[in-house]
């Protein structure tokens, strides 16, 4: 029991981390990025390239994988995002599945579709037992980074400069521009930030589930983009809960009722919480003017 | 809980002006009617009762509340406290899709056309719930999806013809210039076909010679459908010309309700909203 | 009036293109002029054209964005399916039954449309999209688990494997959970496909020219004003969504039975974000558009074929080029500029020729 709700916390986590890219472009430039699953993606390759190919330990090859993801975040943006700026959300949406597709099939054409087993990153430390309890370190990790993200992101956006930017950008562009705020550089920066947090989720769902394909983000991609909306989309604490909440809810799903319905329950819950409060969980009401 | 109470109490209606309502049944009367937006209440006590034919006003300055009126009045807010009688029937609960079937239509301060849609498909929406035919006639064109179209395409156009804009027909709508958008909005309204029609700034951006028409077309309204009008208006001119009676609102309660001539001379309403000649000048 | 011509025309543009489309491949066909690729090919085109329409109509004309129309489609696959063979003692014409399975298949989609349709329709935009997002998932996931089967005393179901199905000796299983639907008696043929495209659009066509249609479009246009002319958002709003499931139903009927295996994957997000491609590329609101788009979208991959592993990546750039070419402000501008400079030209030069 008490397993279970450790290994949902632990894979919730890394649905929060993901989802907190979504949440924040969506806040931002008010668009789904789908591609942000990928760059999951991307990250596990760049990180899994340079600890097999080059034998380079685990803290350089994640911090390289960070760097690789946030400029491909701030390449994808410049590219495809940002001729559509004034476009419908629809047209973005539609780019953002191109660029999904993009990032897949370039990584078809490198890494082909021959799943990877993915370097075990803590292969020497001993998991923790609390009580009957086993905890791994990986999970331990991965629970903690969880943590300090919030924390640091909380204080990013509260208390630094480009981080009220961003929340001023969010809740009006317009009054933003006029305020003197560099709205194309604000989305860049969320961009930036979005991918770089995705490389590290990356990183920490390879470290529990190490099969690694291109289509490896694309699931968890949706998953952690339900939580998003899940918890209310654009809100911080919105995105951890809905991502923790997931993934407990998806372990427990497989482990009493069916594995093969896990996803099914998943999004059925997500349907009723919708239903039920329209914005998420922690969603603002926005209502119109008439 | 509150609701519930306010509605038993019987309030003697406070007519605008008893004398011209006696003996013909009221189109609207409102009681304790009010609304909170969280702590904020915005409009407070408002009591009025419209007799069935009458043209009345609703002025007030800017966040006064009159446009927080008419979105009670047609449910696109519900209202915090109060009642709403229409034709003698309570509204509570009522949809904004029921208020219009019940004979209240409206026009918007900020148009609200169907853009994308012709001028006459737009007329044609107002008449929606008055053309017969339903989904398997509309899907295979059967005969009396044909009978009803050409039904309907008369009638609109004859809406149309108050304002001489059966020629737009075809236009879209949101290719009209503004002035024509607004006339298209109240022959909208009224293809509805409604008892009560609230007009929200109806002469905004129009030019002295365009406020003068819309008067004359306003009145042409009121005589031919016998309906009972109510009106937010700014221009002091069109307000004073063809309302029979006038509320004056200010931070969301009525300060002063009578004849235009009653008005004009209140010293609250002067000091409020219309100022001295003075500070005008 | 002059309105209502305008409409006439596009719509029997679309029905001309159908039919052309229908006599060169027809007679191509015939000929043996097709390669076998493209010939199987043909039938799929024309399931993702009704696809495309019946999208449209939830997308272009009610304005509301679906990203679970695969699993609509699936439902009618599914059940068109097992309604084929359950038939296929009882009605000897394969036109007829083909017929009612394409039935059977459209009214159950439009019931599970129905009851998606009741809570989903209440959300806006990205909530709603996310939405048919996870009921797409769930179709799939639960198609994924369902074990059926026939016997002389009926239809057994199972949701646990083909065993507990628990079948007389003669009696055999339709549809296996992830292995999908197996033995499948093609009845499909590419006539009978383009006869559906054709009633499909006769009907999305004369919707929005019909009090219903206007009512979708004004709710589209406007949910305040609409409403305050008397219309009844969820009604309409359901209305839009209940016919196009029930579209998508029966071409998933007529895709199901042009395939001797189909599977519950073939049914996931990503045929759902495709159909949404042709529809987005083609226009939304645009049925020309999406009939072209479709066509050609389907078989682009195909022709595409040569390059191998590239071709998905080429697909994926020419999509995203397309988006930005088409929706990029500053360039729509240049393009309109260029289109008056020409025009302008033009009539400057046939001005000189007249005088």
């Amino acid at each position: 029991m008490l397993d279970y709700l450790i290994s949902g916390i632990s894979l919730g986590s890394v649905y929060a981390i993901i989802a907190l890219g979504y949440t924040m472009v969506y806040g931002i430039a008010k668009m789904l990025n789908f591609a942000h699953g990928d760059v999951i993606m991307v990250g596990g390759y760049v990180s899994f390239c340079s600890m097999s190919y080059l034998g380079w330990g685990p803290l350089p090859a994640i911090l390289f994988s960070i760097l690789v993801c946030t400029l491909l975040g701030i390449t994808i943006e410049r590219m495809a995002y940002k001729p559509l700026r004034s476009a419908t959300s629809l047209a973005v949406l539609i780019t953002a599945i191109g660029v999904s597709y993009l990032l897949q099939n370039l990584a078809l054409i490198i890494w082909s579709s021959s799943p990877k087993v993915y370097p075990d990153l803590f292969g020497g430390v001993e998991p923790v037992m609390i009580g009957e309890t086993r905890l791994s370190f990986a999970t331990i990790v991965t629970i903690l980074a969880n943590i300090i993200i919030m924390v640091g992101l909380t204080l990013f956006t509260n208390y630094t400069k480009i981080g009220k930017a961003m929340r001023a950008v969010s809740e009006d562009k317009g009054a933003a521009t006029l305020m003197g705020i560099n709205v194309n550089k604000t989305i860049s920066v969320t961009f930036a930030i979005g991918s770089g947090l995705a490389a590290i989720a990356g990183v920490l769902l390879l470290a529990s589930y190490p099969t690694l394909q291109p289509t490896t983000g694309s699931m968890p991609g949706i998953k952690a983009f339900t939580a998003a909306v899940f918890g209310g989309i654009g809100s911080i604490p919105g995105a951890m809960l809905g991502g923790i909440l997931l993934g407990v809810i998806e372990i427990f799903a497989k482990a009493y009722i069916s594995t093969q319905l896990s996803d099914a329950i998943v999004f059925g819950v997500l349907i009723i919480v919708l239903i039920v409060k329209p914005t998420g969980l922690l969603g603002k009401k926005v209502s119109e003017k008439v | 809980m509150s609701k519930q109470e306010v509605k038993l109490v019987n309030v003697p209606s406070p007519n605008f002006i008893p004398e011209r309502d006696l003996g013909k049944p009221l189109v609207l009367e409102t009681n304790h009617l009010g609304i909170d937006f969280g702590g904020l209440r915005a409009v407070d006590e408002f009591n009025i009762a419209l007799g069935a034919t009458e043209i009345a006003g609703l002025i007030g300055p800017n966040g006064a509340g009159k446009t927080t009126i008419f979105n009670m009045l047609t449910k696109v807010y519900q209202p915090t406290r109060g009642t709403i009688m229409l034709n003698g029937r309570d509204t509570h609960n009522m949809t904004p899709a029921q208020i219009s079937q019940a004979g209240i239509a409206r026009t918007f301060q900020n148009i609200r056309l169907f853009d994308k849609l012709t001028v006459e498909e737009n007329v044609k929406i107002g008449l929606h719930n008055h053309i017969n035919y339903g989904l398997p006639s509309g899907m295979f064109r059967l005969p009396k999806y044909w009978r009803e179209e050409k039904r309907s395409h008369e009638a609109a156009l004859k809406l149309l013809d108050i304002f001489g804009m059966a020629d737009l027909a075809g236009k879209e709508a949101g290719s009209l210039p503004y002035g024509a958008q607004r006339r298209l909005e109240i022959v909208r309204a009224l293809a509805t076909q409604p008892q009560l029609l609230l007009l929200d700034e109806p002469a905004a951006g129009m030019n002295p010679s365009e406020t003068e028409e819309l008067m004359n077309n306003i009145r042409k309204i009121r005589d031919d459908f016998q309906i009972a009008i109510m009106l937010i208006e700014h221009d002091m001119k069109l307000v004073m010309g063809i309302c029979e009676s006038i509320a004056v609102l200010n931070f969301g309660r009525i300060i002063a309700k009578g004849t235009p001539s009653e008005i004009q001379n209140n010293p609250q309403v002067i000091e409020a909203y219309l100022g001295t000649n003075k500070e005008r000048g | 009036m002059k309105n209502l011509s305008i409409n006439t025309k596009k719509a029997f543009l679309n029905y001309g293109i159908v039919i052309v489309f229908y006599i060169i491949f027809q007679s191509l066909s015939a000929g043996g002029a097709l390669s076998n690729s493209l010939k199987g090919q043909l039938i799929p085109i024309v399931v993702y054209m009704i696809m495309a329409v019946s999208l449209n109509l939830v997308v272009g004309i009610s304005g509301e964005l679906s990203l679970g129309h695969a699993g609509l489609m699936s439902v009618g696959a599914f059940s068109g399916v097992v309604a084929a063979s359950c038939l296929s003692d009882v009605v000897p014409s394969p036109g007829l039954r083909l017929f009612l399975s394409i039935l059977i298949g459209a009214i159950f989609a439009g019931i599970i449309g129905f009851l998606i349709g009741i809570p989903v329709l209440r959300l806006n935009g990205d909530y709603l999209a996310i939405v048919t997002l996870a009921f797409g998932e769930i179709i799939k996931n639960l198609l994924n688990c369902i074990y059926i089967g026939v016997d002389e005393k009926g239809l057994h179901f199972s949701g646990k494997d083909e065993a507990s199905l628990g079948l007389a000796p003669g009696g055999y299983s339709i549809v296996k959970g992830p292995m999908g639907a197996t033995g499948i008696n093609k009845l499909s043929t590419f006539t009978a496909a383009i006869i559906l495209l054709i009633v499909v659009l006769v009907i999305v066509q004369n919707l929005v020219n019909s009090r219903t249609g206007r009512a979708i479009m004004a709710i589209r246009d406007n949910r305040i004003a609409a409403e305050s002319c008397g219309l009844s958002v969820t009604k309409y709003k359901l209305t839009a969504f209940v016919i196009s499931a029930a579209m998508a139903g029966a071409a998933g009927v007529v895709y199901g039975l042009n395939f001797s295996t189909i599977v519950p994957k073939k049914f996931d997000f990503n045929t759902s974000i495709l159909i949404l491609v042709f529809v987005v590329l083609g226009g939304i609101g645009n049925l020309t558009g999406s009939l072209i788009a479709a066509g050609l979208l389907t078989v682009l991959p195909e022709l595409l074929r040569q390059f191998r592993d590239y071709r998905m990546l080429v697909y994926a750039i020419v999509l995203i080029v397309v988006m930005i070419a088409t929706n990029n402000e500053k360039l729509k501008v240049a393009v309109a500029v260029a289109i008056d400079k020409i025009k302008g030209k033009k009539t400057g030069k046939e001005g000189e020729a007249n005088e």
